[in-house]
């Protein structure tokens, strides 16, 4: 994955609060493969229920800026592959639920915690403005304002050099090796038991 | 330094910490399921095995068909289970599969095998891993490319989250059940009000609660926000595991008893939030909205968004829009098209026995699928005869998976049918595009199958009494 340290792009506003993974990409869509793409199920049931849903009027837009606790529910990384295959990069809301958070970042997608969200949001309406984020000022520019971007440490190292977890971690084989010998030893009941297989049952 | 249950778990699963606070944690049990596909995809990409197949188990759940198992007949949902077939067969990882008599939910499953132990960090890729939790591990949801470094390296590297308790106090009432507290505390303190936290649950209304209730509650610890749920084991967490076919036995079992002993939060330990509630306050509670948080206890009312603050009221109003209904109405004159048993949140056999007190020698006057945790909890229910109090009050008795939850195997609720669940979601479109879905516990979905409306279980319970 390419890692990123600016981003200019149009953003566009979905006004809602509490945006969940099911409206993101509704279950049925993920069994296809990455390789299929999935910018297509991005919202696919708000976008068919609504006859001039923002992204359509927009679909050049590259920053997202939606309502509160975006990304609440499932775990599913689809959520995230639909926005990032459709070409967004940047999320902007007041708060995001962990673990999309998270798998947001695994994916070059910034979620961008931002106090004036909100405001930020009045200030688009259906309309699309300019926007620039800098990860290392961790600040973003928008309809004339600047705003802080709260961001921690390692979310800006991930998406700045677009690190994958696997190859940072595999740096500590050692380590991760003699932790399993010590709690093996030290607590051998975590190890599942054997007489659980198959045979058992 | 006094510690909580958290910090005591995941020192104990700490191998480093970077300098920015990030902590590669050990991994024990990782469970997978048929949504697993990318992340075998992304080892393939580069080549790599699993690094402890041993540790890990794979479940058909999501996509499981709840009938006509013999010869799955979408082509889709067959391609689903094909792949996690070969996926952990290559990977030489056990797996529960839809032919498997221990097949079921992943979080049902994991408890009843006894793969899941205190004191264990326990990953899935699926948000409702919070339910193991109840057993005192450290048990998270994931997304695909953590449950790809998992399969790589048996580790993951995360943040500590901030530490949360919940005490509930006192006696529940007659009727009220593990899921309406949770469904309490998420409309007080909101779908985010423990975002960034691990809740760890207390007081005697908890300590009352069967491991069942227990997980219930530690599943729906996500729908606040919160990734991690958390209770401290006691007797009651012991008997449960005692003798299950993964958990360690004779000299292994005690060992593990002692170490389980101090699993538990110092008396003098700091959490960053506490928050305490009154188990007698606690009603059956349903949702009316598309959001957890939006629900209120049976008795009261759909409430005028007009009286609500800025953006709930604007929430609200998208809600009722959804869902077809009228500030003011009475809850319990909202009329139900069908209802659904099932999920990893209320599909276990206490949730099915005390939905089977309620149906026994009654009618549904609507349609509705029973759907078990898993094959197992089916099967006792069989042994019980409950399954037959189903059956002859109307329903349909059927097989284990997420079935209508989320509606992957196909199991949906039609456009526009609203869907009294025993399930975790209100979202919109969760149990199918356009589905209306009211949360609420099995005894209450089983009254609303009685009378087709929601419906204060409490009342069918006294007729009874």
């Amino acid at each position: 994955m390419a890692g990123w340290q600016r981003h200019e792009g149009e953003a566009v506003a979905l006004p809602r609060a509490d945006i969940d993974t099911d409206q993101l990409i509704p279950a049925r869509f993920m069994s296809a493969s990455r390789a299929e793409g999935y910018g297509g199920f991005l919202f696919a049931d708000l976008r068919e229920d609504a006859a001039d849903f923002p992204l359509d009027r927009h679909p050049e837009a590259s920053v997202l800026v939606a309502g509160p606790n975006f990304g609440c529910g499932s775990s599913r990384e689809a959520a995230v592959y639909a926005l990032v295959d459709a070409g967004f990069r940047v999320v902007v809301a007041e708060s995001f639920a962990d673990i999309f958070a998270g798998n947001a970042v695994n994916n070059g997608l910034l979620p961008a915690r931002v106090a004036e969200a909100g405001a930020i949001l009045d200030a688009l309406g259906s309309g699309t403005a300019p926007a620039r984020i800098d990860l290392e000022t961790a600040t973003l520019e928008i309809a004339g304002a600047r705003h802080a971007i709260e961001l921690p440490d390692i979310w800006r190292r991930k998406l700045v050099n677009g690190w994958d977890d696997i190859d940072l971690t595999r740096a500590h084989e050692d380590e991760i090796a003699a932790f399993a010998r010590a709690r093996r030893d030290a607590a051998p009941w975590t190890w599942p038991a054997r007489d659980g297989s198959r045979d058992r049952a | 330094m006094s510690r909580t249950l958290l910090d005591k778990l995941w020192d104990a699963h700490e191998i480093r910490v970077d300098d920015d606070g990030t902590s590669l944690l050990w991994v024990d049990r990782h469970l997978v399921h048929e949504g697993s596909h990318h992340a075998f995809a992304k080892l393939a990409e580069r080549g790599m095995p699993v690094a402890r197949p041993e540790l890990t188990f794979a479940v058909a759940d999501h996509y499981a068909p709840t009938r006509g198992r013999e010869a799955v007949a979408d082509p889709a949902i067959a391609k689903m289970l094909e792949r996690l077939e070969r996926n952990t067969a290559a990977h030489g990882i056990a797996l529960f599969g839809l032919r498997d008599p221990r097949q079921g939910i992943v979080h049902v499953l994991g408890p009843e095998q006894g793969l899941t132990l205190p004191g264990l960090l326990v990953t899935c890729g699926d948000s409702h891993t919070s339910t193991h939790g109840a057993f005192g591990a450290l048990a998270f949801g994931i997304g695909a490319t953590q449950v790809a470094h998992v399969l790589a390296t048996q580790t993951i590297w995360q943040r500590r989250p901030k530490a949360m308790r919940i005490r509930v106090e006192g006696a529940l009432g007659p009727g009220v059940t593990a899921k309406d507290i949770a469904l309490h505390w998420i409309a007080r303190l909101g779908t985010s009000g423990a975002t960034g936290h691990a809740v760890e649950y207390a007081g005697s209304a908890v300590r009352a609660l069967s491991m069942e209730g227990r997980m219930t509650l530690c599943n729906l610890s996500i729908e606040g926000g919160a990734r991690f749920g958390l209770i401290a084991p006691d007797d009651t967490t012991l008997a449960y595991v005692a003798d299950r076919p993964f958990a360690p036995r004779g000299a292994e079992f005690e060992a593990a008893r002692a170490d389980w002993a101090g699993l538990a939060s110092d008396a003098d330990a700091r959490f960053d939030r506490e928050v305490e509630i009154d188990a007698a306050e606690i009603a059956p509670t349903v949702t009316w909205g598309t959001t957890p948080e939006q629900a209120l206890p049976i008795t009261g009312r759909i409430p005028d968004p007009g009286a609500l603050d800025g953006g709930r009221a604007e929430a609200a109003r998208a809600a009722l829009d959804y869902m077809g209904l009228t500030p003011g109405a009475p809850l319990e004159e909202i009329a139900v098209d069908r209802v659904f048993l099932g999920s990893c949140t209320n599909a276990r056999i206490e949730d099915l026995r005390a939905a089977a007190a309620i149906l026994k020698g009654r009618h549904a006057r609507v349609p509705g699928i029973v759907s078990p945790g898993s094959m197992l909890v089916r099967a006792q229910a069989e042994a019980e005869g409950l399954d037959r109090v189903f059956t002859d009050a109307g329903l349909e008795w059927v097989g284990a998976g997420c079935s209508m939850c989320v509606g992957m195997n196909g199991d949906t609720v039609a456009p526009g049918e609203r869907c009294a669940s025993s399930t975790n979601r209100n979202f919109r479109g969760r149990q199918g595009k356009g589905a209306r879905t009211h949360l609420m516990s099995p005894v209450m979905v089983a009254a609303a199958a009685v009378t087709g409306r929601l419906t204060d279980a409490r009342t069918l319970m006294e007729e009874r009494a």
